[in-house]
């Protein structure tokens, strides 16, 4: 007994020295330390755009645009977040967010919006992600399909459907409520930012404080242990594609409020730019760890890329293989972390 | 601790620190050659990653390894193999996907000039599995499709492959049945005699005294005695070694059933297609232990019963209420709890937190509007593992880091955090030491007097037949035996359980 007692400060005491020794190493495998390497990488960027492009870049016009047009992929980023933690992928949020734009800015809808009231266009958008969503967590689930099958064919099928509604033409809205509520700002902040706030907050908070999120991190992490601790892992799996699909219906409505436009064409490559964020913040592919956090910043990381290379005239290409590179360094530093964690 | 000519490894002051942890804190012994050296110790003592560190998997922070009068440092298993020494690991280490023969020459590949010789492998693996007693495993079969006991079966003829001067196996005889572990103790004789030395391990004292020449004990990541007789060795004194602390009886004591205690679990006809009808009643209170031979199809039974495998007939009830078939989730919400027989597959969510594994069946009793208690989390899962003696302490711990017998502690302390009315264990002290065992018993028990139906599946017939009121036991998908449990012994229980399988 005595033993036991004083085996235990002998032991936080032994905690020190590894950390000292490896202190940098250290502090990336602690969850905030991941977050301060991305924090790091976002202000080195910040640098590089002040540098380069001096006025123009740290200009708050400039930097509300950065956040505007992060937000609409962030809150896909988000619900990517909750599929891959839950072992998932979804390749079909870009042709969603398209499908929901054209859906929700029919003629059709713009005139029952234009007799009632804008939140139509809201509501179509957000039933129609939604929809996608369940039917493809239900494929996946029930229908067993695998999910880069069944989302690679959806991607397919809902930019197919896009097309024929629109008729492959650009549809403008003309709702004037609508545009007007999504194009002001709260104290400074426009609507789009405050939105990707709140779905990133509550997000973050669906994750890690509720049994949703806890069972999201249980089916992702060994679905057969989570089926026999009596989690219905098809049923979540259903909801988690669902929950996405309502984020990419969100994604939809303040695409067409930025562009007063629904459009087949939409939400190109979303599905890149999603996954890319997610994983060099941190959520592992495979399933089972999952960061919000981290997310908004590898969001947050390319929007600014972007914005950075695009003020100094650098291509689309150039940009492409800035992307391409950090993702590649982003994996093989999680790869290292997660073999430090699991050796 | 002399040396004598005969010692081929002799291990001093080796100490080994994990992020947090000291797993090994100062560990002397000698092996000589041609004996069977027993390493015992509780969970987390540091035994498997004393293995680890002498077979090159891991590299020790201090300390000396001398092999055949030599210090040496193997920098990964495969330099050991070469050496001359095998191990095999708690946790298999097998590649799902390559097939039986591919696994036994992994790393060691026959091959005349880059060339893998595949008969001459397919060969001696039909060779050493047929040694091994399980002929009947074809050399050709994906490693991933085998039954966690043929598996280990692999993983022992691979170390046999090697023809090395020292083998090291890190409990074997955890999923093996008794005529195996009479077979692989056959292999062990056979190998000492030609002056092979063998590490073994094993919470079964029996064993090491069946098998055992010299027995060192661990406590704490040190060395507390070695080279002691392992014959004479008295049990209580190694019990004290081991724990610290006395103790006098395993099993606690039966309460007489009451006659007229209701039908907790009714099961009638229960089949999956590949098991015969069972039917198993069990009433508030009771233990029912289903003894068999592992693949006999007692979990198989288990998990049919749990809605976890699809039944092809039959019906389960709980509390009078049937239950819908197939279906987990309506078993879980009837109050039934299954303790899986795989922790790692089945039980664990390894990269998770301690606490998140224990309350992940009962987060409900948690939430508030779906939001969860963290803090309540924390102190009900604590309480558990103290009374489980989880070690090291910490809830925040991620389990992955844990050793396999506190792995198991883990899953077992979900099921009894949910208040169950209806508790099935599969395996439930797999690997657990002997101190431990005792606490979970008296859980299981105190469990059952409060009105919880149990069954407990085994294959270490001294559990069942000390747990349970009644034994069932299972050959060939079939009940063969159902009685109270103080009407029958050990060599009968074994008896039935082996019937036409001896020959
Ligand atoms: N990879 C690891 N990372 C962190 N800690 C570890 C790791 N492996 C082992 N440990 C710790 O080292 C200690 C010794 O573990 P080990 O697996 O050697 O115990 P053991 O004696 O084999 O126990 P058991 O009888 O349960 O198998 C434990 O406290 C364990 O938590
Ligand atoms: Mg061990």
């Amino acid at each position: 007994m005595s033993e036991d007692t004083a085996a235990v400060p002998a032991q936080q005491t032994l905690k020190a020295p590894p950390a000292k020794e490896s202190g940098i190493k250290a502090l990336l495998g602690s969850a905030a330390g991941r977050n301060t390497g991305l924090v790091v990488a976002l202000v080195l960027l910040c640098l590089g755009g002040v540098v380069t492009a001096g006025d123009r870049f740290a200009d708050v016009d400039n930097v509300l645009t950065i956040l505007r047009l992060a937000a609409v992929i962030g809150v896909v980023s988000v619900g990517m977040t909750f599929v891959i933690t839950g072992g998932g992928i979804d390749l079909s949020v870009g042709a969603i967010v398209a499908l929901s734009s054209v859906w929700a800015t029919t003629l059709a809808t713009q005139g029952i919006a234009n007799d009632t009231h804008w939140i139509v266009i809201v509501f179509t958008a957000l039933l129609v992600g939604g929809a996608c969503g369940l039917v493809n967590g239900a494929l996946i689930a029930y229908g067993r399909v695998v999910a880069f099958i069944a989302t690679l064919a959806s991607l397919a099928a809902a930019r197919g459907l896009a097309e024929i509604i629109s008729n492959r033409k650009t549809q403008i809205v003309n709702v004037p409520g609508f545009t007007a509520f999504f194009d002001a700002s709260v104290l400074g902040v426009p609507v789009l930012v405050v939105i990707f706030a709140v779905v990133a907050a509550g997000g973050w908070v669906l994750l890690n404080r509720t049994t949703f999120g806890r069972r999201t991190f249980a089916v992702g992490g060994n679905p057969e242990a989570a089926r026999l601790a009596g989690i219905d892992v098809r049923r979540h799996t259903v909801m988690l594609y669902t929950l996405l699909g309502l984020c990419c219906g969100l994604a939809a409505v303040m695409l067409i409020a930025r562009t007063t436009t629904g459009s087949a064409t939409h939400g190109g490559l979303y599905e890149l730019d999603a996954i890319a964020a997610v994983v060099i913040g941190g959520t592992l592919l495979s399933g089972g760890r999952g960061t919000i956090a981290g997310t908004v910043f590898g969001v947050l990381i390319f929007t600014t890329l972007s914005n950075v290379f695009t003020l100094n005239n650098l291509s689309i290409s150039a940009q492409a293989v800035a992307k391409g590179a950090i993702i590649v360094v982003a994996v093989l530093l999680q790869q290292r972390l997660a073999r430090r964690s699991g050796a | 601790m002399t040396s004598t000519d005969a010692t081929l490894l002799s291990v001093r002051g080796v100490v080994k620190r994990f992020p947090g942890v000291t797993a090994l804190g100062g560990v002397d012994f000698d092996v000589r050659a041609g004996e069977v050296h027993c390493l015992l110790g509780q969970n987390g003592a540091g035994k498997s990653t004393l293995i680890k560190v002498l077979s090159g998997a891991h590299r020790p922070d201090e300390g000396e390894i001398r092999w055949r009068g030599e210090v040496v440092s193997f920098g990964n298993p495969t330099a050991a193999m070469r050496s001359g020494v095998a191990a095999i690991y708690q946790e298999l280490d097998l590649v799902s996907g390559l097939s039986v023969a591919d696994n036994v020459f992994l790393g060691h590949e026959l091959s005349t000039a880059g060339f893998t010789r595949r008969s001459d492998a397919r060969r001696r693996t039909r060779e050493l599995l047929k040694r091994l007693g399980h002929p009947e495993i074809s050399p050709d079969r994906d490693v991933g499709r085998l039954s966690v006991a043929h598996q280990q079966v692999v993983s022992m003829a691979r170390a046999l492959s090697l023809d090395g001067q020292l083998l090291i196996m890190d409990e074997p005889s955890a999923v093996l049945d008794p005529d195996e572990v009479r077979v692989l103790f056959g292999i062990i004789r056979e190998l000492t005699a030609q002056g092979v030395a063998v590490i073994y391990i094993s919470h079964r004292l029996a064993e090491i005294r069946e098998i055992g020449d010299r027995v060192t004990v661990l406590k704490d990541g040190r060395t507390v005695a070695t080279g002691l007789p392992a014959r004479e060795v008295k049990t209580p004194d190694l019990i004290a070694l081991m724990t610290g602390r006395v103790l006098d009886n395993v099993f606690p004591q039966r309460k007489p059933v009451d006659p007229a205690a209701p039908e907790v679990l009714r099961v009638r006809g229960l089949t999956d297609g590949d098991f015969d009808p069972v039917d198993l009643t069990v009433h508030a209170g009771e233990v029912v232990g289903l003894a068999g031979l592992v693949g006999s199809g007692r979990s198989e039974i288990l998990e049919t019963v749990y809605g976890a495998r699809k039944a092809a007939g039959g019906t389960v009830e709980v509390d009078g209420r049937k239950l819908r078939r197939g279906s987990v989730g309506a078993a879980v919400r009837a109050g039934m709890g299954l303790c899986p027989e795989e922790r790692k597959s089945q039980g664990l969510l390894l990269d998770e937190a301690v606490y998140r594994n224990i309350t992940v069946s009962s987060m409900s009793s948690f939430a508030r509007f779906g939001f969860l208690d963290d803090r309540a989390e924390r102190a009900r899962a604590t309480t558990l593992t103290e009374s489980l003696d989880v070690r090291p302490a910490g809830v925040d711990r991620v389990v992955r880091g844990l050793s396999g017998g506190n792995q198991q502690k883990v899953v077992l302390a979900r099921w009894l955090l949910r208040e169950c009315r209806v508790l099935l264990l599969d395996e439930p002290t797999r690997g657990v030491d002997v101190g431990a065992r005792s606490e979970i018993y008296e859980l299981v028990r105190a469990l059952a007097d409060s009105g919880v139906a149990v069954v407990v599946v085994s294959s270490d017939v001294e559990e069942v037949l000390g747990l349970a009121d009644r034994v069932l036991v299972v050959r060939e998908g079939r009940v063969v035996h159902d009685g109270p449990a103080d009407e029958i012994d050990e060599s009968r229980v074994l008896d039935l359980v082996m019937e036409g399988h001896a020959a």
